[in-house]
């Protein structure tokens, strides 16, 4: 059982092939087995999630059960979950416990999944490597020397050694596509607006959205038809209906044009990673898509306008973070000034730090037009260059990654270094589109995954896309043998 | 761009944040490197006339002017280090006392 999909644990729940009890007591079973191998949570939830399984079995029994009730999932640290510690990976937040819910996880929640715990990440998503953790690195299920991805590390290595059948991540520059790319799993980075940011604690409020990984794009349909939805607590939230995002899913996919950036298939990208993407992209031709090169002239700016866009958001989001009304607070203070600044230094890890900083100069009198403006001009020509490329196609796909999954150590001493592991996916949250990667391949015996953009709100088609390619390959079946 | 150690020091400052000294030549060195990373988008002329995006910018939202929020003020101040009388409390540092003598005021 603990390697179904969500939508086979839907069946066997509703069959009674099994209880959520059972199920939920053979998860938490294996991430007491094995969970010291790869630090994929910070907070096991053992005992509520044996309660909400009890209730979640209450509720199959009276036929008052969703189809996602009594299925496990795990949490990222980054969402508030009332009265259970939530820690955005920093010491910051060491002693913080919600004193409420997330919209997130209360949709979850009335859906009757069961929450085993909250998954290790980078302190306040800043990282690509989930080295960047208060609580340690996590490891990748399939190499134990290397990253899981980031900054949703944690969530896409529970997922990839079968501790929940999903779990929650945020994507504020590729958080979640890049590790279900590194882990060898899907997972989906909804539009900007689609998922409600309320009790997600922020990081770049202007890029930041919340998403799902799972084994299969027909699991990540399941939970964002929950997950998805208007919420006036979040201004940024779109009142737009939601789909179902399960009911197009074998569509056929003839016809649809497949936009190729020229500028992702330089001489720069890898041969072995080209080579990946390349059988996959055909895999779509034989289903009767057509292949088209596109541009995005501007995709090479997309770093330099994230690495000013970003630290100058979070500099501002993480002002609140001041030793007074909650989180981490200096001992003894001398004045006022003191409590701040040891608070602060003491609570941030070294990234945080350096984001700080760098957003704090790049706002900074007599900088913020050559830096923040100048970045924010240059996400209108990254918008737009998607704008011109979706009157020319239905979806635009390329590799997820540069490469698989890169050593422990290896990129920490070198920030520019680790910020070039998003190359491929940051473009995408400056032009607050929905994209998703799935496993098309190994590299070295290393997954590695294929990245599909779309136009805005066109999460649809991209499941669509997905779950097709899905039906034909095998790639998203493996698992990692030591699991 | 090469920052200095000044610079860094006065960035600390703004930030509210510590920096240990034997760390200052880290961060300058680290810190250059990205504004020098990020500055390749000065190469790049931007008209503004054949921007699309900037004029389709979504309109804020409305809401009607109306409660929709009830009182959770002590659940939210549950979490905090020291309160009173619905007030977030913080040591007493705004005069000369030493460390010892810190004491809560209301």
């Amino acid at each position: 059982m603990w390697n179904k999909t969500v939508a086979e644990l839907s069946r066997a729940l509703q069959n009674k092939a099994i209880s959520s009890v059972e199920l939920t007591t053979l998860f938490l079973a294996r991430i007491k087995q094995h969970d010291h191998k790869i630090n994929s949570f910070i907070t096991v939830t053992d005992e509520l999630a044996l309660n909400q399984a009890l209730d979640a079995d209450k509720k199959i029994a009276t036929g008052q059960a969703h189809p996602l009730t009594g299925i496990p999932i795990a949490h990222k640290d980054i969402f508030c979950t009332k009265g259970v510690k939530t820690t955005c990976g920093s010491k910051m937040l060491d002693n913080f416990t919600s004193p409420y819910d997330a919209t997130v996880v209360e949709h979850f929640k009335a859906a009757g999944m069961v929450m085993v715990g909250k998954t290790n990440m980078d302190e306040f998503a800043m990282g690509s490597s989930n080295e960047n953790s208060f609580y340690g690195p996590v490891k990748n299920p399939w190499d134990l020397e290397r990253v899981p991805g980031g900054s949703s590390g944690g969530s896409a290595a529970a997922v990839a050694a079968s501790f929940a059948p999903a779990s929650t991540g945020t994507d504020t520059g590729g958080s979640i596509r890049q590790p279900a790319a590194l882990s060898g799993i899907s997972g989906i980075k909804p539009t900007y607006g689609r998922v409600s940011r309320y009790g997600m604690i922020a990081f770049a409020s202007s890029l930041d959205q919340g998403g799902l990984f799972a084994k299969t794009a027909e699991d990540l349909g399941l939970l964002l038809n929950v997950m998805a939805g208007h919420d006036a607590r979040d201004s940024t939230s779109i009142d737009e209906p939601v789909p179902n995002y399960t009911a197009t899913l074998n569509q056929p996919i003839k016809g649809l044009r497949i936009g190729l950036p020229k500028e992702f298939f330089n001489p720069n990208l890898d041969s072995k990673m080209a080579a990946v993407i390349e059988t996959a992209v055909k895999e779509y031709e034989k289903q009767g898509a057509t292949l088209h090169e596109i541009s995005l002239p501007n995709s090479a700016l997309a770093i330099p306008a994230y690495y000013v866009i970003a630290p100058a958001e979070c500099s501002s989001n993480l002002a609140r973070f001041d030793g007074v009304r909650f989180g981490h607070r200096c001992k003894d203070p001398v004045d006022l000034e003191d409590l701040y600044k040891r608070s602060r230094s003491e609570g941030f890890g070294k990234e945080v730090i350096r984001r700080i900083m760098i957003g704090t100069f790049a706002l900074s009198s007599g900088y913020y037009n050559a830096h923040y403006l100048k970045a924010a001009q240059i996400r209108h020509l990254i918008r737009d260059d998607f704008h011109r490329a979706f009157n020319e196609v239905d979806v635009i796909m390329g590799p997820t990654t540069p490469g698989p999954a890169f050593k422990l150590g290896e990129r920490t001493n070198d920030p520019i270094s680790m910020y070039l592991s998003d190359i491929y996916t940051i473009a995408v949250n400056l032009a607050e589109l929905p994209a998703l990667s799935i496993p098309a391949g190994f590299i070295d015996n290393l997954p590695v995954g294929l990245q599909l953009i779309g136009n805005r709100f066109d999460e649809v088609r991209l499941l669509n896309m997905a779950h097709r390619y899905q039906q034909c390959t095998d790639w998203h079946l493996n698992i990692p043998g030591d699991f | 761009m090469a920052l200095t150690a000044a610079d860094i020091k006065q960035i600390a400052h703004l930030a509210r944040l510590n920096i240990a000294e034997h760390d200052i030549p880290l961060y300058t060195e680290q810190l250059s490197r990205i504004v020098d990373f990020v500055e390749q988008m000065n190469a790049v002329p931007i008209d503004f006339s054949t921007l699309i995006s900037a004029s389709d910018e979504p309109n804020t939202p409305l809401r009607a002017d109306t409660v929709t929020e009830i009182d959770q003020r002590e659940l939210l101040q549950s979490i905090a280090p020291h309160t009173a009388a619905g007030l977030y409390l913080v040591p007493s540092v705004l005069d000369d006392k030493t460390p010892k003598d810190i004491d809560y005021v209301e």
